[in-house]
């Protein structure tokens, strides 16, 4: 286990590296002049050198690049181009709110996903089935900017039984008045592609033999589906979960640009609108490693669920 | 294929009678070819040339629900009697004649709006159905061409991969790594930062960051292929490492990447409404669904939801066709995974 643990973090290595690379020479080769966008349109070609300098843009690259892993290793970022806030700063305080908002999204697509894909998968064919299906077809194709603005329309504009948009300091108000309406909309939003796939998770394992098995030996209905069906079904579920952690950690951008929550995505967008190049690169580095982390746990956990499952 | 039934039918032929059969399937192609023959003349300036033109009066409503009825306008009295004259104090007063001279000499033009259009028109007045026709172009190209990008890069890359093996397929397995590490989205507005706005732009920041999916895919089928008998047998008689991979492989795996680029479509056509509503889209002088969208939001709160409307039903129309269709067409290329789904 130990040495497993151990070959995987070494495995990151190359990737990280290879993300770092990206990350610096995409905005190094393909990016416009930082110090011309530091120094706005009415600097003159000696503030755009002293700046060039200031930065450190005038040294060799590998010299550059060096400065670049330093700081991705020391955390230490410097400040946004725009706000003047220490990038890890800006990273720590935008967390807490996306976090309120994408937590309990997460969890209450998965809770709601998976028993109803499993009902469905087990009337497979039947009218139930082919609605559902329908339905969900429909609903996938609708962009969620639609259903966005409907649900923040009616429920809150018009029946008013949500605030429209807004924040506060404190956590409990947030997540008992803001919070709700945002995670009602993606929540069913993401229902549907989740029930669709989870329902072919379930139809995969309701084909096996150890199913046939089961029933033979005179199981209920409910303990084959519960103990057998499920538990098996979790590994393809797990991983699809496990893709969906690191989007709690970017947060759905639409929603907190939508209803003013200041968490992490807006303020990406934010740094993208203003071309605020630190602060892209900095969320780019570390969500790269949250993931790479949350990827391992998945493979660590797939042993807790399924003991067959050796890690190697 | 001229041989008739002596000759076997090919694999694309077999793939087609599969998908005939399919009534689901023919109606979702019949859609989509419907919305690219609209496509086709909106690109050729046929069809929502005039999208611009401000033919209604703003928000004019559809023809279904009839003119909007003339507000009762409430306004003070105008005064009866002469005007005082202000002329002594009025620091202004000599230049009037002259403006008033200065202004004939430009014309305006008193275009009559109507009072309903088909769908109504938005806040300027625009036509909502010339709106809808001209955004569907700009989307569907859109995701079309981000998708073409997407899936030729990553059949490339995977074929090579997938052939070579060793250490170029361990090279192109670690850039494969890294571009998956990335979360897409932030991946995207990276891409984003560096190329700008524009339809150009938005193809190449989908194609450039949507290709991982096809690569996978490719390379796991090209590592099956390699050892193959056919392919061992066109190397004994001589036949060069690129056309291994892409005169014998390539077309035995193709619907691979097929099937893949019309699901990158209609995903691609979702992010582009997404970017273009985020400002990180199509520039502001053109039109797509996605900005089409970003000013339903405004109307909507007025009470105008029409523009909503039409592009949401558009919308779901292609999306819904397309996708059934990209079903059906994996159905017909891949019978083996019928009914998997």
């Amino acid at each position: 286990m130990l040495a497993y643990l151990l070959r995987r973090l070494w495995q990151m290595i190359p990737t990280l590296l290879g993300v770092v690379l990206l990350v610096f020479f995409l905005f190094k080769w393909f990016g416009g002049d930082p110090a011309e966008i530091l120094g706005g349109m009415s600097a003159s070609p000696q503030q755009i050198d002293a700046i060039r300098e200031q930065l450190g843009l005038t040294r060799p690259v590998w010299e550059q690049l060096g400065i670049f892993i330093r700081q991705i290793v020391s955390f230490d970022w410097g400040s946004s181009w725009a706000t003047n806030e220490p990038v890890i700063e800006l990273f720590m305080s935008r967390l807490p709110a996306t976090l309120t908002v994408m937590v309990p999204i997460l969890l209450l697509e998965v809770v709601l996903a998976i028993p109803i894909a499993m009902a469905v998968a087990y009337v497979r064919g039947s009218l139930t089935d082919r609605v559902v299906m329908v339905i969900t077809t429909l609903a996938v194709s609708i962009s969620l900017l639609v259903y966005v603005i409907v649900f923040q329309y009616f429920f809150a504009f018009r029946l008013g039984w949500f605030p429209v948009q807004g924040w506060s300091n404190s956590f409990w108000t947030n997540l008992l008045t803001y919070a709700p309406l945002p995670v009602i909309v993606v929540s069913l939003v993401a229902l549907a592609p989740q029930t669709r796939l989870y329902r072919s998770f379930f139809l995969d394992e309701l084909g096996n033999d150890y199913v046939r098995t089961a029933r033979a030996k005179g199981m209920t209905e409910r303990r084959v589906l519960m103990r057998h069906v499920l538990r098996n079904a979790l590994i393809p579920i797990m991983t699809n979960v496990s893709v969906l952690v690191p989007g709690v950690f970017v947060g759905s951008f639409l929603i907190e640009v939508f209803f003013s929550i200041p968490g992490l995505g807006r303020e990406i967008l934010l740094a993208v609108n203003r071309s605020d190049y630190p602060v892209i690169q900095a969320f780019a580095i570390y969500l790269a490693a949250i993931t790479m982390v949350v990827n391992l746990v998945t493979d660590l956990l797939y042993k807790l669920v399924d003991p067959r499952v050796v890690l190697k | 294929m001229n041989a008739g039934a002596t000759q076997s039918q090919g694999v694309w032929g077999l793939a087609w009678a599969r998908l005939k059969a399919d009534r689901v399937g023919m109606v979702c192609l019949g859609i989509v070819a419907a919305f690219s023959l609209l496509m086709l003349l909106a690109a050729l300036d046929i069809v929502g040339r005039n999208w611009q033109q401000e033919v209604g009066v703003p928000n004019a409503p559809p023809h279904l629900l009839g003119p909007r009825p003339a507000e009762a306008v409430e306004a003070i009295a105008v005064p009866t009697g002469p005007n005082a004259d202000l002329s002594d104090i009025d620091p202004l007063a000599p230049r009037y004649k002259q403006w008033e001279d200065t202004a004939r000499k430009y014309q305006t033009e008193e275009r009559l709006r109507a009072a309903t259009l088909v769908l109504g028109a938005d806040r300027l007045g625009r036509d909502i159905l010339q709106k809808v026709i001209k955004g569907a172009e700009v989307s569907i190209i859109v995701g079309l061409l981000a998708a073409l990008v997407a899936t030729s890069i990553g059949t490339l890359l995977g074929a090579l991969s997938g052939y070579f093996g060793g250490k170029p397929g361990d090279l192109l397995e670690w850039i494969y790594n890294v571009f998956t590490a990335i979360p897409s989205i932030l991946l995207i507005f990276a891409f984003a930062v560096i190329f700008g706005r524009g339809i150009l732009s938005v193809v190449m920041i989908l194609g450039l960051t949507g290709w991982t999916g096809v690569y996978r895919l490719v390379r796991a089928e090209f590592m099956k292929h390699r050892q193959r008998e056919y392919v061992r047998a066109a190397e004994a008689i001589g036949a060069s490492q690129s056309s291994r991979i892409f005169r014998h492989i390539l077309p035995n795996v193709s619907h691979v990447p097929l099937v893949q680029l019309s699901l990158l479509v209609v995903g691609f056509i979702k992010s582009e409404v997404i970017l273009s509503y985020l400002g990180l889209g199509v520039s502001v002088d053109q039109v797509s669904w996605g900005t089409m969208l970003s000013e339903a939001q405004s109307e909507l709160i007025l009470g105008y939801w029409w523009q909503l409307a039409a592009v949401t039903a558009s919308m779901a129309i292609f999306v819904t066709a397309f996708a059934l269709f990209t079903d059906a067409l994996r159905d017909a290329l891949d019978p083996k995974l019928r009914g998997l789904e």
